[in-house]
């Protein structure tokens, strides 16, 4: 049984994560403040329960994903129940990743995928449908494994790795539809690197 | 185009599982054996790495100080009149 005196102590630290987690499932500032602040207290006073030596991490963003789920989401009519059209494997690397061969010299993938903003990133990830962003945030963002996934979100391991395998691929979709749009995509012309 | 053997195939079906750590040891070791020497199945590693590693980094955000005031200021609050 963990002591709620040191929970301030552990749980502080953690913070830029879980705002982070709710500004993309709110997508908005002032309800992922909120969220956080909810969270906090909710974790605070239910401290006693968590187990100490076992996931901080996960058992915060299990707060943080039920507490989204009760009170914001229930803000809108419907839970989103979108789903997500088809994509063809490696959506993303079978479009632009040949460029590495155009663009010489050193590993012209990283440049290349370096090239989109910060908030081409986060309104990419941030258009997907609830469910599947959900897991891609918990799985690529925040590096939990599918179990600690499948956890924090209450569903079966299967149901984290085939929202893992779709979403991933609408969030190539999207990232790819950026880079045309910016032109990102157009080989580097030879004389750029001479 | 290369002809894609059963190997690469099987490389290609657990990309996601590898860069997720998810494997068995077994069969990641098998994975990176074949990556080490078959350039067309290491390049879409190597592309998928890059992407994960792009999007997790260009998905940090700070946080503004008067949140961390205000939970700071909420648990100090619910100390106080849980005492």
């Amino acid at each position: 049984m963990a002591d709620q005196a040191t929970f301030a102590d552990q749980a502080m630290d953690l913070m830029p994560s879980l705002y982070a987690a709710a500004l993309r499932m709110t997508r908005n500032p002032a309800d992922a403040e909120d969220l956080v602040q909810e969270t906090y207290l909710r974790a605070y006073r239910g401290f006693g329960g968590f187990q100490e030596g076992t996931n901080l991490k996960a058992w915060l963003y299990r707060i943080l994903t039920n507490t989204y789920i009760n009170s914001y989401r229930a803000k809108k009519r419907r839970p989103d129940e979108t789903d997500l059209d088809e994509v063809e494997d490696l959506y993303l690397y079978r479009r632009i990743g040949g460029l590495e061969a155009a663009m010489a010299g050193r590993s012209a993938e990283d440049e290349l995928l370096d090239r989109f903003t910060d908030a081409e990133v986060k309104e990419a990830l941030e258009s997907l449908p609830e469910n599947f962003r959900m897991a891609v945030l918990l799985a690529d963002v925040e590096g939990f494994a599918y179990k600690e996934i499948a956890d924090i979100l209450d569903i079966p391991i299967g149901t984290v790795m085939s929202r893992l395998h779709r979403g991933r691929k609408a969030l190539q979709k999207k990232l790819y539809e950026f880079a045309v749009a910016r032109n990102l995509s157009e080989p580097v012309p030879d004389d750029a690197h001479v | 185009m290369f002809d894609p053997t059963s190997q690469c195939q099987d490389a290609l079906h657990e990309l996601y599982g590898y860069l997720d750590g998810e494997l068995t040891e077994a069969k990641r070791a098998a994975i990176h054996h074949h990556l080490d020497q078959c350039q067309p199945c290491a390049e879409p590693y190597d592309f998928e790495a890059e992407l994960r590693e792009v999007v997790r980094r260009k998905c940090q955000e700070q946080v503004p100080d008067r949140l961390m005031a205000k939970v700071r200021a909420a648990l100090a609050k619910e100390q106080a009149s849980g005492a």
